[in-house]
Order: structure tokens, then sequence, then C-alpha cells
């Protein structure tokens, strides 16, 4: 039986899940959730999860949400699948160091980047204008987040260790959307080289491409 | 080789000792002082590029962020202690989805009711009430959440304690105790119950008393 995810093309934690399955090979049905007009606080969605966010994994009778919970899910039961075992589960230590920078990402990098973004282009989506002081800050926090991983990927090829791992993985949808903030590349990338290349080699990858294409927020 | 844990006063840092204590693990603690900006120090950045705890460091390997610490642990002594991660991949999302539910909608509002009512006056920082209200008010709508939940089962992610419950002990416990918020818990039944089992287990009065 094939998976069903609940999920907009254009959010971010459904787009890390739509490239998991795809770097994974899992067939699976994209069940859109129209967020605009708040299908995701219908009694229907929130049956599924109670939290009212996308994305929602079905896979027969078990129902999973949390986007990071959903892709550990699925690169643990479909280990052998696709070219990588992005949890790099035959070896603990190597895997608990994926799971350490999943956290980073979850904690120190998400939460900044997600009000830019929110500013940026959802509150003129909405009629509303931006609040650049909002954008300001959370840049400069973005900005210390990335010095931070400049350092580490002058250490390893990517976060965790020597391979592709969920820690990169789990980036890729929202350093899209900064990218397409006017500005962004240059000051972020321009001081970092190895952010930079980092960023150009994950991107880079088939399975994030095939999500691309229905993230685009521009009209 | 004992395991060494930085900053065994504060609350990160005891999701992973209550999680060492489950698992039957032998530890030693190291005291870093947040007020003396201890966690600054350049040698503790090497540690912890991010300046947080906890940190520990266990022979030659050195790993931060708690739920990442307490995850490694639950797995290398899957076979000893308390079964924290479940018997199945199955089980083992469910506790996934729990934690982190914990960590993204539970946590964030009680950090900031632990931010603003204990360690603000503490650093001579003013108060910001509003943010207080909005805090508590999040908080309860999660809570209404874990009430309907802990309606169907014993424990979040299903009938047997997890890492997913022990993941909200240490800062549940300032939210009753120092935070002055008991009721937020005590209004709702389940959550109540939930609290009380979690809460009296020998791990977590291990834990309190160090």
């Amino acid at each position: 039986m094939a998976l069903k995810l609940y999920g907009n093309p254009r959010s971010g934690c459904t787009t890390r899940v739509l490239t998991c399955l795809y770097e994974k090979h899992v067939e699976f049905e994209l069940v859109p959730v129209d967020l605009f007009s708040g299908q995701h606080k219908s009694p229907a969605f929130l049956a599924k999860n109670p939290f009212g966010l996308v994305p929602v994994l079905e896979d027969g009778d078990l129902t999973i949400f949390e986007s990071r919970a959903i892709t550990e899910y699925i690169c643990k039961k479909y280990t052998a699948n696709g070219t990588d075992d992005l949890l790099c589960s035959s070896d603990l230590v190597k895997s608990t160091l994926v799971r350490t920078w999943v956290e980073v990402e979850a904690h120190y990098f998400q939460p900044a980047a997600s009000p830019v973004i929110y500013q940026s282009f959802v509150a003129p989506l909405r009629g509303l204008p931006p609040d650049q002081k909002v954008i300001d800050e959370n840049l400069e926090k973005i900005k210390k987040v990335l010095d931070i991983y400049e350092a580490r990927l002058g250490e390893t090829k990517y976060l965790a260790g020597e391979s592709y791992s969920l820690a990169d993985l789990h980036h890729l949808p929202y350093i899209f959307y900064l990218t397409r903030v006017e500005g962004f590349s240059g000051k972020m990338f321009g001081e970092r080289p190895r952010v930079k290349g980092w960023w150009e080699d994950i991107s880079s990858r088939a399975a994030f491409n095939k999500v691309v294409e229905g993230m685009k927020l521009e009209k | 080789m004992v395991v060494k844990v930085y900053g065994p006063d504060y609350a990160s840092p005891k999701r992973v000792l209550v999680c060492l204590v489950e698992k039957g693990i032998e530890f030693k603690t190291v005291p870093v002082d947040l007020m003396k900006g201890e966690n600054r120090d350049p040698e503790f950045l090497k540690l912890q590029p991010f300046g947080e705890l906890p940190v520990i460091q266990d022979g030659d390997f050195t790993l931060f962020e708690s739920r990442a610490i307490i995850r490694y642990y639950a797995e290398k002594y899957k076979h000893q202690g308390t079964e924290l991660l479940g018997k199945s991949i199955e089980e083992r999302g469910l506790i996934e989805q729990w934690i982190e539910v914990e960590a993204h909608s539970y946590h964030p509002p009680l950090y900031s009711l632990v931010m603003q009512v204990i360690f603000h006056p503490l650093l001579g920082l003013p108060q910001d009430e509003d943010l207080i209200a909005k805090s508590e008010a999040k908080l309860a709508k999660v809570l209404d959440v874990y009430e309907e939940r802990l309606g169907r089962s014993k424990y979040l992610a299903g009938d047997e304690f997890s890492l997913a419950d022990l993941s909200h002990i240490p800062f549940t416990h300032l939210l009753v105790t120092k935070v002055g918020k008991e009721r937020l818990i005590r209004e709702r039944k389940h959550v109540s119950t939930w609290w009380d089992a979690i809460s009296s287990r020998p791990s977590w009065k291990k834990v309190s008393q160090l």
C-alpha cells in the first residue's frame, strides 16, 4: 500500500518530507492541504494531527506528524532504499552525530529562518506589510549560526560527517526560500565559502530538484 | 569510563541525567555557572559551539543537544534498564513524533515562562507580562491536546513510559514549582495523572536530589 502524505508543496516542512521520500525512492501519494483556506484546522484534519500542522504521513494504520519524526521513520523503514543511508544507521556514533545536527537545525536554524520567510513572502500574500525589524533581527541570528556551520564544514564534508544525511537534507527548503530574499545569498555566502559550497552541493541533488518546482512562491 | 555531564543544575542537562539513571549508566557531573557566563568561556565553546547546556563527554566522544544525547544512550544501552524507544519501528515513530511535539510545541512557550518568571529577576531584567500571558495561553492549548491524547493512552506514545514522556520532566517540574503554574497541569485530569506517574519515577527523585 502506498504511503499518503498530507501537506502543501509550498510548505517548508512538507517539502522536507517530500525530498526524503524522493531520496529513498518510496512510492507515495501527496494529498494537498490548502493552508490559505484553513483546511489544516478543519475537524477532519485535526483528527490526524491535533496540532493542525502539515505534513502528516499515513502508512496503513499508522499516522505520524512532525516532519522530522516522519523523515526519521522513512529512513528507518527504508534503510536499504535509495543511494544513501541518510541516518548512517550502521554506526551508532555516526547516526548520533546526524541526530545532533538535526537538532541544531531544528533549534537554532529554523526558528530564525521561519520569521524571515514569513515576513518576506507570506505576509505580503496576506496583504500585510513585512516587519523589517523582525527580518533584520533574525538575519543576525542566522549569520551567527552560519558562522558555526562554516567552522564545522572545515572539519567535515557535510554537517554530521563525511556522508550526506538528514542533517543536511532538513535545511533544504528553508535555505531555498531564504535565497529568494533579496541580498541574502550575497550577505550570507559571500563571507562563508564552505557554507556556499555545501549549499550548492546539497541543493543540486536530484531528489530536491524534483520538489523545488512546486515551491515557487512568486505568482 | 564514566560519562561526564556538564551543567547538572539546569533543566536541559537534567533531561540527560534522568535518561542515564533509567538506563543504569554511571555518570559524573561538572558544574557550569550560567550566571557567571562560564558557558561563554573559549574552553567551553570548544565543546559546545553554541554555548548551551548540556554537553557530555564519554571518553573521546563529545555530544551536545539533550535530545540527541538521550537518544544516543537509549539506543546504545537498549538492552539495559528501562526500554525507552519502543519495540518496533512503528512504536519508535510515535515516540519520535511526541519528542518532536515536546521540542517544537511544548518547550518553546514553557521556556519563555521559565526565562521570564525565574531567570529575568535573577539577571535584573524586566519581565514582559504580555509575553508571559501569551506563553501561558499557548502552553494551555498544547496541554488540551495532551489531555485528549492521554485520555486514550497511559503515556504519550502508547501504554509504556518512553523517551517522549521523559523529555518533558525537568521543565514541567519548573512549571509546577518555581514558575508557579501548577494549575495548568492539575486542571486537566489525564495530564495530572500522567504528570504524577512520570514525576514519581525513582529516576526523577534521584536526579532532583543531586
